[in-house]
């Protein structure tokens, strides 16, 4: 038999199929099966009938939302500075702010835990701000590096052109950095928002009684009703589609993605 | 000067000098030049000669160390980019990828907060004049690299600048397209009536277009003067060499208007006292091929290749190689005899290139530079000089102050030897410049202690050779330091 370049895809298609295909038809088969094994809508309908779970849904988003919204905030000027600024070594000092992401999770966040508490007392008081804090931390990384990535490959000669045109620096901001740097705030949206909503392990170690969808999730397994979790997370695949998709289209203009 | 032509100025650069902070390096020195309204002026140089730096200083991006860029007589050298009544055309064009052509354009108008109709006004006429009408609604990616380039153009000119700087605009298109443009930008030029300050490093794009040149290297002016000025009466070596190709031979001075080089006697039209040391340059088109018995010089053919126009014919002459530009052919291996007019022959005075430097003494009575043993007689050296015993004494009897008395010692280019291992010499360095003189290469080489030097060799080495400098004591030349 002759080597073909195509069978360099030979291991990447078996990966394919043993950890995305199949995972994904057995979350397919479980949504829409009840617990006699037969098919069933029952599941979705439940989904959006279902108040808790909605309600969930919803203050999930906003958690989410609140995540996203102070990671934005932190990371924007951070990576602006890191690419911007004329700084020696500026790799390490990136490396700095991407650390967190090696050291082991329950480490991380036990140490988080520590620091709430000795200001806090008891976590229990404070579970929201706790949330946003806890999750901040945790996805914060994940929002630096596309927003740095896409800032830092944008050409300088564009300020200059700007500034030669008449910009002042902040005008140039407005007009060039930010619109060119859309596509690093989107990859770093999508990396932290969705996460976000699913995350509640982050929430459990703190001690958190906040419940987001993936605290519903994970109740509905520990009570090996694998049927309505599935489907709560086939909804959230399928929001995650459409958020991706419509995030695509509105990349269609800007030259490149953002690498991560 | 008078009056009514410093009105005429619109922008002076005085005594600019650009050092960067962080490695020490001075990319500009002594910059000064003074552009008249409507001129157009060209930086030329090879890379890293400052031009760009020197442009960069006027439109802003970067602020001169010291040194003054008065516009209309004003200080403007710490002034904001925004600020300044001046706009560029970027190298890589710097169009916005996330505004479409209208946008692009509009940009400096939209800022001035012109009425919309002005400005759609204003970029439809921009865009006849680059030749891309309706390309409003056109993504920057669409265009070809001419097409964007124009439209860096357009953005540039929409804003009526006082004065219009360009950076290499056209060194990423391809010959043909950049012929083109280079007749598009100077037509444009003559017809906004805008100074344009424009920086090449092709010189025949600097000669095509400029009214002034002014020809840089190593930050540093070398000659500035129209482009007839600049080709026919270079000021130095360098000059003559980078513009066009030029033979340039070393030669002396035999009479009154009579120069020797090459093993013959010219006549010339450059009045340079006699005896003096010169170099004679000669364009190759300047050289009149004749029978052997006609010409003043003669030689033996080595090389000749068809260009197209003309032949390029190299002859060999003594030790002196000649480069020739004719229409008519020669046979490799004849005889041909040589001939030049008087006002093809430009004299310039060659410059003094001894290389000098200090040594201290040693208690041994010998020479020391930077930790390098050099044998010397003190006795030749310092006048009036007895030993007494072991001990050297001055003319008025007192003991030799070997901590005071420093000794310059002085060599000629064509005295030292270079080679390829460093430590060889008695210091080393890199070869940062050379020019083909004739029958041996002019090189200067930056040595590791910073210091510049002339060396003449025969053999060709490249720009950026690590080399030892070999100075033989006996062809050293010792003097007391004052």
């Amino acid at each position: 038999m002759r080597f073909s370049r195509k069978m360099l895809a030979v291991p990447y298609i078996i990966f394919l199929v043993c950890f995305v295909v199949l995972p994904l038809l057995v979350l397919f088969y479980y949504a829409f099966t009840g617990s006699d094994g037969y098919f069933t809508i029952n599941n979705l309908l439940d989904f959006f009938t279902d108040p808790n779970t909605t309600g969930t849904l919803v203050y999930s988003m906003m958690i989410a939302l609140m995540v996203t919204i102070v990671c934005l905030a932190i990371a924007y000027p951070l990576a602006l500075v890191l690419s911007f600024a004329d700084i020696p070594r500026k790799g390490a000092l990136v490396m700095v702010f991407v650390m967190p992401m090696w050291i082991n999770f329950t480490l991380r966040v036990t140490a988080l835990k520590e620091i709430l508490t000795f200001f806090e007392g008891n976590l229990a008081y404070h579970p929201l701000f706790n949330t946003v804090i806890g999750m901040t931390y945790d996805f914060l990384p994940f929002m630096i590096l596309p927003l740095y990535n896409s800032i830092s490959r944008m050409d300088r000669s564009l300020l200059e052109a700007a500034s030669d045109l008449g910009s002042s620096k902040l005008h140039a901001f407005m007009k060039v950095t930010l619109p060119l740097s859309v596509p690093g705030i989107i990859a770093g949206i999508s990396m932290v928002f969705l996460p976000a909503m699913t995350n509640y392990v982050v929430l459990d170690m703190l001690y958190n009684s906040t419940y987001i969808m993936g605290s519903l999730i994970g109740s509905y397994f520990s009570a090996y009703d694998w049927h309505n979790g599935s489907m709560i997370a086939l909804v959230l695949l399928v929001i995650i589609c459409i958020f991706t998709l419509l995030s695509e289209g509105g990349e269609d203009n800007t030259r490149g993605g953002a690498l991560l | 000067m008078s009056t009514d032509v410093k009105d005429d100025v619109i922008i002076e650069l005085k005594n600019l000098t650009k050092t960067y902070a962080d490695n020490g390096f001075t990319a500009v020195s002594d910059f000064s030049l003074s552009v008249k309204s409507g001129e157009f002026v060209t930086f030329l140089g090879p890379s890293g000669c400052g031009k760009t730096t020197t442009l960069r200083m006027i439109a802003g991006f970067d602020i001169p160390t010291t040194g003054e860029i008065l516009l209309n007589g004003v200080d403007i050298s710490k002034l904001p980019p925004n600020k300044r009544p001046i706009n560029t055309v970027f190298q890589r064009y710097a169009l916005f990828p996330h505004m479409n052509i209208y946008e692009n354009i509009a940009y400096g108008l939209k800022i001035k907060k012109l009425p919309k109709e002005e400005i759609d006004k204003k970029v439809k006429h921009v865009l006849e004049m680059v030749d891309l009408e309706g390309f409003e609604t056109r993504r920057v990616s669409t265009l070809s690299g001419g097409q964007q380039q124009r439209i860096a153009i357009a953005r540039a000119l929409v804003n009526e600048p006082q004065i219009l700087l360009l950076d290499e605009p056209l060194g990423a298109l391809d010959l043909k397209m950049r012929k083109e443009m280079q007749l598009e930008l100077k037509a444009m030029h003559d017809q906004l009536g805008i100074t344009f300050i424009y920086v090449t490093h092709d010189q025949e794009e600097a000669l095509t277009m400029s009214d002034k040149i002014v020809v840089m290297n190593e930050g540093r002016t070398q000659q500035i003067g129209t482009p007839e000025d600049i080709y026919n009466e270079p000021a130095n070596a360098f000059v003559a060499d980078f513009i066009g190709e030029s033979n340039i031979f070393q030669g002396m001075m035999t009479g009154k208007l009579k120069v020797r080089f090459c093993g013959g006697e010219f006549e010339c039209v450059d009045d340079v006292p006699e005896g003096t040391v010169v170099d004679a340059v000669i364009r190759p088109e300047d050289v009149i091929i004749t029978e052997p018995s006609k010409g003043i010089i003669k030689g033996k053919v080595i090389s000749v290749i068809f260009k197209g126009i003309h032949y390029e014919i190299t002859v060999e002459c003594g030790k002196n190689e000649m480069v020739i530009q004719s229409t008519k052919a020669a046979v490799v291996g004849d005889e041909v005899g040589m001939c030049i007019e008087p006002d093809g022959i430009h004299i310039m005075i060659a410059e003094d290139h001894t290389t000098r430097f200090d040594a201290d003494i040693t208690k041994d009575y010998e020479l020391d530079y930077n930790g390098r043993s050099i044998k010397c007689d003190l006795m030749k050296v310092i006048p009036g000089a007895e030993m007494k015993g072991d001990t050297i004494y001055t003319s008025s009897g007192e003991e030799l102050d070997i901590e005071k008395t420093k000794i310059t010692i002085s060599i000629k280019p064509s005295d030292i030897d270079m080679t390829d291992n460093a430590d060889e010499g008695i210091t080393s360095g890199n070869i940062i410049s050379l020019i083909y003189k004739g029958d041996h290469y002019s090189y200067v080489v930056r040595t590791v202690h910073g210091h510049e030097l002339f060396v003449d060799d025969e053999y060709l080495w490249n720009l950026g050779d690590t080399v030892g400098l070999i100075m033989p004591e006996d062809k050293m030349t010792f003097t007391v330091k004052k």
